[in-house]
């Protein structure tokens, strides 16, 4: 009941008048352009950040919950009109979607979603405010050498397990490390990568490579390869659900939720195996499987839910151990830290009033949400048909002031026309951009905690393992050290042993399994 | 992807194919030049000193760079992301991509001196031109509208810092 209190103490800080219209400022601009095709949730928060940068850090902060719903509001509803998924969280809720909006059931669609979302965000949410300070305990207990295993894993998480390429994943997180580096060195005081450039000492700043990957790569890569003709657009009336449709949603929604967060919450989940295991599990329990394939209510209702609990979810570690786990939470802890906030486990104590109004903020900004967009949604869907020369051009105006207004510096562009320039060079040689941004955040982390762990052995590797032990006064292994490289090793070898297995297997069987694979696969695409 | 031709039982890859290994290579050898440049004076405070991690990423880098080339010669080369907008049938506009930069260009050395309204209207007009629209005075006022409002909305309403310039005391 505790947290209840210091929950309704943030409701207190948020709720003004003011807030809350920041909050409702946030949540539109936020829809309008995560609705825009191309852009998803993480792309709006970097876009849309600068626009807080005036404000003291509880406004900037209730707005910034409102541009994260509305940006993850808006990328639902572009999936499901054009079945074209602006991130790969979307994915699944893309396929009953646009099949639902193609047999004239787009309004039903659009509102599953919605309120799903709403349910999924609002529990997920709670959730957050019971697991957060339990998990900011157990972070407390964790010291360097702990801190230099599990970044080591989100590394290797984010690397290795996502995308197809695990080469090219590498690559990216490299280039990602590398530029992390740009700077002076705190601890030692050298300039690293600077070239001699004055304005390259204070390092570069992460909304700009945000922006300049994400953004300008983006606008830069479509131009090149900018399809004639407009798609094909579907209708929208006003968003509803009929009675059977609430009978059929409300139970997927809360499986959907229980689903999602608890990947979200661990530090190498993310929303895409969740939203694809809710679809498998809507499917088989679905009493009308005949509408799976043709545009089924559950396979809407379901991964949307999944998708906003894992979005929840990613507050757990962000908050409470400084870790993204997605592109979205990476570029909001780039924003918490511009804020002068620093994640992580000190941060409920130092700065309990703020993390719990960023708790209030995001229930309120959900809620805000469905009000708002429920009503809006044909108007959003026109969106859709905004010229793609304007579209673009505009991107390319957005993303120049925000890098702009970082530090009020011209240069700040050029560092984001570069950027952009190895963006299109990444969406050109199929190099994932996620490693890269989670390299940047975290590789200046990586490399404090490491060489913090080494001082506190004496500069012996050994304290990369573990710690003295305060009552014994002997070196001991950290068991969580242990098991984060065992965890570790297992997934680098996995491809090298899962042949060896393959191979034990009786062969028919494993043919089938695989054929299956690629039939799913298939479907996701 | 547009290039990649298929020959039966050729493994050579467009040169173009390579281009990232010699990226990673390049970076490689910056981090390690740069990491030699720099003084290790290791302390008790600090007993690995500044210079291990650029020399590991650098490293790493490097290895990288012979793995995606070995990788992209066996076959394994790399998908285009795609996307609605993207058609990734005919070859890329390398025209329109080099007007936007010069476009950019443009608008970085003008921004201080002409200040936000003018130089991201001129950003907006530019890339909506390059971009294939053919509106050409319409624009002129979408371009305006948008650079003012942007000023007036976040600069003036939100504390954005975004630059007057010689509209200094007009707006």
């Amino acid at each position: 009941m505790d947290n209840f209190q210091l929950l309704l103490d943030g409701f207190a800080t948020a709720a003004t008048p003011m807030n809350l219209l920041l909050a409702l400022i946030g949540v539109t601009v936020g829809t309008a352009v995560g609705v825009l095709p191309g852009i998803g949730p993480a792309m709006t928060v970097a876009l849309l950040l600068p626009i807080t940068y005036g404000l003291e850090p509880t406004g900037a902060m209730i707005m910034l919950a409102g541009i994260l719903y509305g940006g993850m509001y808006g990328g639902s509803t572009t999936s499901i009109l054009l079945n074209t998924p602006g991130e790969s969280s979307s994915v699944v809720t893309a396929i009953e979607g646009n099949l639902m909006a193609k047999s004239g059931r787009a309004a039903q669609a659009l509102a599953t979603a919605a309120i799903g979302s709403f349910v999924a965000g609002t529990i997920g949410t709670l959730l957050v405010v019971f697991t957060a300070p339990l998990m900011t305990r157990f972070a407390i207990s964790m010291g360097a050498p702990e801190y230099f295993a599990v970044i080591l894993l989100a590394f290797i998480a984010v690397t290795a397990v996502l995308g197809s390429s695990r080469i090219r994943g590498f690559a990216s997180l490299m280039i990602g490390l590398a530029l992390g580096l740009v700077g002076i060195d705190a601890t030692s005081g050298q300039s690293r990568l600077s070239f001699g450039v004055a304005q390259l000492g204070d390092g570069i700043d992460v909304i700009v490579v945000a922006v300049g990957i994400f953004a300008l790569g983006e606008a830069l890569w479509v131009a090149a390869h900018l399809r004639h003709g407009a798609a094909d657009i579907i209708p929208v009336g006003q968003p509803f659900l009929g009675k059977q449709d609430w009978k059929r949603s409300w139970k997927p929604w809360l499986r959907g939720t229980a689903l999602g967060f608890p990947f979200g919450a661990v530090p190498a989940g993310g929303a895409e195996i969740p939203t694809f295991l809710s679809y498998i599990i809507e499917k088989k329990l679905t009493k009308h499987p005949e509408e799976f394939g043709k545009g089924a209510i559950e396979g809407v209702a379901g991964p949307e839910a999944a998708n906003n609990a894992s979005a929840a979810g990613t507050f757990v570690p962000l908050l409470s151990l400084g870790l993204p786990t997605n592109a979205t939470a990476a570029v909001l802890l780039a924003a918490l830290t511009s804020y002068g906030i620093q994640p992580g486990p000190l941060l409920l104590q130092r700065e309990s009033a703020l993390v719990w109004g960023l708790l209030a903020s995001l229930l309120i900004g959900n809620t805000l949400l469905v009000i708002l967009n429920l009503p809006l949604a044909p108007l959003w869907a026109k969106l859709l048909r905004i010229p793609r020369p304007y579209l673009y051009a505009g991107i390319l105006f957005f993303a120049a002031m925000g890098a702009y207004a970082v530090n009020g510096s011209p240069f700040d562009l050029i560092l984001l026309l570069g950027l952009g320039i190895i963006g299109f060079g990444m969406r050109r040689f199929g190099i994932p951009v996620l490693p890269l941004i989670v390299g940047v955040i975290m590789g200046p982390l990586i490399e404090l905690q490491g060489r913090r762990a080494l001082q506190l052995a004496g500069g012996s590797p050994r304290g990369l393992l573990g710690g003295v032990d305060v009552a014994t006064g002997q070196f001991a292994l950290s068991t969580l050290v242990v098991t984060v490289y065992l965890i570790i090793l297992i997934v680098l070898v996995w491809p090298l042993l899962y042949p060896l297995i393959k191979r034990r297997l009786p062969g028919s069987r494993t043919e089938a399994t695989s054929n299956q694979k690629t039939d799913a696969g298939g479907t996701l695409r | 992807m547009s290039q990649a031709v298929e020959v039966a039982g050729d493994t050579r890859q467009p040169l173009v194919e390579y281009v990232p290994c010699a990226f990673m290579a390049l970076l490689g050898i910056i981090l390690l030049i740069d990491a030699s440049t720099l003084s290790n004076n290791r302390t008790g405070v600090d007993p690995l000193g500044p210079r291990p991690a650029p020399i590991v990423i650098g490293v790493v880098s490097l290895l990288l760079a012979i793995a995606l080339a070995v990788s992209i010669r066996r076959g394994h080369l790399a998908e285009a992301e795609s996307g609605e907008d993207i058609d990734l049938e005919h070859s890329a506009d390398v025209k329109t991509v080099l007007l936007l930069i010069g476009v950019f260009i443009v608008n970085i050395l003008l921004i201080d001196t002409l200040g936000w309204v003018i130089s991201g209207g001129l950003l907006f007009y530019g890339s909506a031109i390059a971009l294939g629209s053919r509106h050409f005075i319409r624009d002129i006022f979408i371009a305006a509208g948008l650079s003012l409002g942007t000023f007036y909305g976040f600069a003036i309403g939100l504390g954005v810092n975004l630059p007057a310039g010689i509209l200094q005391g007009i707006l």
